[in-house]
């Protein structure tokens, strides 16, 4: 089972407090990666947040790639964070892991957010397309303010790699997920959290009903919606599906990835909307054993469950600082100051979610809607 | 001088050309006649045989005869009675004294043509090897990184929907202080939905089956819906409904089917008015898998008069619904039309869908209709589908196996991304070994959103004696031995339709039973888990790859 630790803050972190965090909760072998996401981003990007940010690694022949394609597209480079990496043994370091931070082509200077959010999407996707054959560039997210980085290898070895511990990246959101025991030849673009136009997740279990929402999502016609290297991809896919595309609150989320039963929805007062979805987006619907845990674009994070409640999850912490974790000691690391009656264990009917900068958090219930 | 012919019987057929020989013990038989009673094709007589035995007596043994007559019982040769196998003659044998064996080297077929027509029966496919459906296995179990559910702890939810299902993006929805609602300003039409039980009835109709049967059917779909809470469907076939059922609450469980003969729709439009309940939804018939392309046929010996007044027609004669609707000049057309008068007639409440054969032909079909908005579904019925009546050939060679039909119109619609919008309806050879679980489960997973069962329930319901090896099959000719698919009251006396009832309700809570055994182990309960075409495999790789699924082995 993927060990799942995300703190969100309204002072900026340093992404190691939540793979601290993880290494808490370390149970047998756990060498299969390392995946991390940051969001409102402090340190050297406090400055830089209107510009999107490019994440991946790329090799020598690779950054070449890179260079044209984006000069090609009008992008201009304003700045970029590489980490210093420090050799670990078993940790087979790649050419060039980079955060950019570019500038857009002038002539999106001026649009909306969306359409720039789509200019975004579609120039990762070309350079994925570029890079992947020959595996030269792995491009995770473009997108302002955000930073992903991902890696094979314990995850506390990883962050010693990446020199975490010694570097002023920082910020107010991060997610991290360490896979444990599934599959041996990881695959960087299968490592959690994925992200996908602002919209961020990570799960742990497998998802039994993978191939049926992946058809479902493909066949939108929406070009991010692929990959699929990893079954838990379509989780950030149904978020961004359900909130973006379509325009449901975040709670709908839930009642898209797990309806209720049809006497239950009949206690709801939107019933007859959400007797609707149920029909439409049926294929969208999840079997678990999951639990999710991800943000949207304007910093609000989650957790929420499967029906059935088959994993595990707790949200902890104080007003300014919340841990959303697969146990609780990943909270007794990230919030150990903290009233721990107050902690909270989303069961199937729950959706619990943190305003920006942990200033709030509301347990949604999804029976009473 | 006598003939040669009768002398060495040249003009006969010998009992080995023939496909059931009756195995009859004179040391048991008793001699009460009920087998040769009961036979429903007389193919066995009582006969007077005279026995001569020569003895050898004396001191000087000196060979000597006598003669005594006996009564034996008697298979007859002539093809037009040949033994079918039925087994009738052991059911009422009190001394296990007759039964009738298989013989794989017959030659019905070389035969079965007097008078220069083809063979016609009831039945299906005369082809008693293992089906790809019963080749399909359920590979994906979970194991350890997921936890397997538990069939009989855990809430299963084994429902699917019947209906056009509106597009995601065309959901009629707006956002009113954080909640959404209905926005009813657009005026988009919202298809009528069914939320059914994923296995259904096929159309058998009254005529085709015999009162107690159709009776005991839909008694037990009453029971399925309002007692044990299963919202089991029916079809009624093409031939009408009684007209009691029309104007009563139980309409709802019942889909009513229009096929190209019309039968029975004077009755169903006279009733329209008096309706206090819409019906689950109308099946347009435009094909049937056991006799793709060819018409209904129900023989005029079953035209009796309950079923020329529920049909408007007169009795003893033949009803041939013709192979195609008259009105069907285009599907771009006809079609659409037909849905929409039947949709109107309803006033837009009922879910209209065609039936088709599977077919080369069906994914054009299929998408034609998935461009309509008012087709509510599309049922493809596979080769391996029964019927009451058709001809041999139509059976045994025509038609498309329903696995690769249903799977490639499934990923058809996947291309379009209109899976969901539009429910593909399996049929044809479900529970064709008994498997009607594993068999709606693997069908489901390759894409149907429901099965659709015929003659596999009506033989369990029933005890029918049909089978692949051709036994029985002879519901076209109004002789049904065990008063299924007869108007003859004679012989439907014999069938109680409570024990049918009482049957179609244990078929269907054990297949749920199964199909939780089934999802349970795959992790999978809340949905029903419509195209996981993940959890298959299948032991040949052509047929692995024809469907798109793992090759095991």
């Amino acid at each position: 089972m993927c060990r799942l630790a995300a703190i969100t803050s309204k002072d900026y972190i340093s992404p190691l407090e939540p793979i601290l965090a993880l290494e808490t909760m370390k149970e047998g072998h756990d060498g299969s990666g390392l995946g991390l996401t940051l969001k409102d981003l402090g340190g050297e990007f406090e400055k830089l947040k209107k510009y999107p940010v490019l994440s991946g690694i790329c090799s020598q022949d690779g950054k070449k790639t890179l260079d044209a394609y984006m000069k090609s597209r009008g992008f201009t480079l304003k700045h970029e964070w590489r980490p210093k990496i420090k050799p670990v043994k078993g940790i087979a370091a790649r050419d060039h892991y980079f955060a950019r931070a570019y500038d857009y082509p002038a002539a999106f200077k001026n649009r909306s957010l969306p359409e720039k959010e789509d200019l975004l999407m579609h120039t990762r996707l070309g350079i994925r397309k570029v890079g992947e054959p020959d595996g030269s560039i792995f491009a995770f997210s473009f997108y302002p303010d955000v930073i992903t980085l991902k890696e094979v290898g314990d995850p506390l070895e990883v962050a010693e790699f990446f020199g975490l511990d010694k570097d002023s990246l920082s910020a107010r959101v991060v997610l991290a997920q360490g896979r444990q025991n599934t599959n041996y030849a990881i695959y960087l673009y299968a490592c959690h959290p994925f992200f996908i136009q602002g919209y961020c997740s990570m799960t742990n279990g497998e998802n039994t009903a993978f191939v049926p929402i992946r058809e479902f999502l493909s066949g939108r016609g929406f070009p991010g919606y692929m990959g699929y290297n990893s079954d838990s991809e379509v989780f950030t896919h149904i978020l961004h599906y359900s909130v973006r595309q379509l325009g449901f609150p975040l709670p709908y989320y839930k009642d898209v990835i797990t309806p209720l039963k049809a006497a239950e929805i009949e206690q709801r007062e939107d019933r007859d909307a959400i007797r609707l979805m149920k029909q439409s987006l049926r294929p969208l619907c999840i079997d678990g054993p999951n639990m999710v845990i991800g943000f949207t674009p304007d910093g609000t994070c989650f957790m929420v469950q499967d029906s059935k409640k088959l994993r595990p999850g707790v949200v902890g912490g104080v007003k300014g600082r919340y841990a959303l974790m697969s146990e609780e000691c990943g909270v007794d690391s990230a919030v150990p100051k903290r009233d721990r009656e107050k902690d909270f264990y989303p069961m199937k009917y729950d959706m619990v979610i943190i305003s920006p900068q942990a200033q709030e958090v509301k347990v949604w219930n999804q029976l009473h809607g | 001088m006598e003939p040669a012919s009768r002398l060495d019987h040249n003009h006969k057929l010998s009992l080995r050309e023939f496909p059931y020989i009756i195995r009859w013990r004179d040391d048991r038989c008793k001699r009460c006649g009920r087998c040769t009673a009961v036979c429903p094709v007389k193919a066995i007589v009582p006969s007077v045989k005279v026995m001569r035995s020569v003895h050898s007596e004396g001191p000087i043994p000196t060979p000597g005869s006598t003669r005594r007559t006996v009564q034996v019982v008697e298979q007859v040769t002539n093809m037009e009675r040949y033994c079918t196998g039925c087994g009738t003659c052991a059911l009422v044998c009190p001394n296990e004294a007759i039964e009738p064996e298989f013989n794989p080297a017959n030659k019905l077929l070389h035969y079965k043509n007097k008078g220069g027509d083809g063979y016609k029966r009831g039945g299906r496919r005369n082809d008693p090897s293992i089906s790809t459906l019963d080749r399909l296995k359920f590979t994906r179990i979970s194991m350890l990184t997921d936890p397997a559910l538990d069939a009989g702890r855990h809430e299963f939810r084994i429902r699917t929907l019947l209906g056009r299902v509106l597009a995601p993006e065309a959901m009629p929805l707006s956002v009113v202080n954080g909640k959404l609602g209905i926005d009813a300003r657009n005026n988009i039409f919202v298809p009528p939905v069914r939320e059914i039980y994923p296995i259904m009835i096929g159309s058998m109709s009254i005529g085709a089956l015999s009162p107690p049967m159709w009776e005991g059917l839909a008694m037990g779909v009453a029971y399925l819906n309002e007692v044990e809470g299963m919202p089991v469907v029916m079809c009624s076939g093409e031939g009408g409904m009684p007209p009691r059922l029309l104007r009563s609450k139980y309409l709802k469980y019942f889909i009513i089917q229009i096929a190209s003969g019309y039968f029975g729709w004077d009755e169903i439009i006279h009733a329209l008015p008096h309706m206090i309940e819409d019906p689950a939804a109308i099946e347009i018939k435009y094909g049937q898998g056991a006799k793709p392309g060819d018409g209904g046929l129900l023989m005029a010996q079953k035209v009796l008069k309950l079923i020329a007044k529920i049909r408007g027609v007169p009795q003893m004669v033949d009803l041939a619904s013709p192979p195609t609707h008259q009105t069907k000049y285009s599907i771009e057309e006809a079609v659409a039309k037909m849905i929409q008068s039947m949709s109107m007639a309803w006033g837009f409440r009922v879910p209209v869908y065609p039936k088709i054969s599977g077919s080369k032909t069906a994914r054009a079909v299929l998408n034609n209709l998935a461009r309509n908005p008012y087709a509510a579904a599309l049922s493809i019925d596979g080769e391996d589908g029964g019927t009451g009546a058709a001809y041999n050939v139509s059976m045994d060679k025509m038609g498309h196996p329903i696995a690769s039909n249903l799977r490639e119109c499934y990923l058809d619609l996947v291309k379009q991304g209109k899976q969901n919008e539009l429910p593909l309806i399996a049929a044809g050879g479900v529970g064709k070994k008994g498997n009607l679980a594993a068999n709606a489960a693997a069908l489901i997973m390759l894409g149907a959103s429901a099965v659709s069962i015929g003659k596999y329930i009506m033989q369990t319901a029933s005890d029918c004696f049909g089978d692949e090896n051709n036994r029985c099959n002879l519901c076209n000719t109004g002789q049904c031995p065990r008063g299924i698919t007869t108007q003859d009251p004679k012989l439907y006396r014999r069938l109680d339709p409570d024990k049918v009832a009482e049957r179609v309700v244990e078929v269907f809570k054990s297949a749920d039973t199964e199909l939780k055994k089934i999802f349970a182990p795959m992790g999978r309960s809340t949905e029903l888990p419509i195209g996981m075409s993940d959890g298959l495999s299948i032991d040949d790789k052509a047929m692995a790859e024809r469907l798109g699924i793992s090759y095991a082995c």
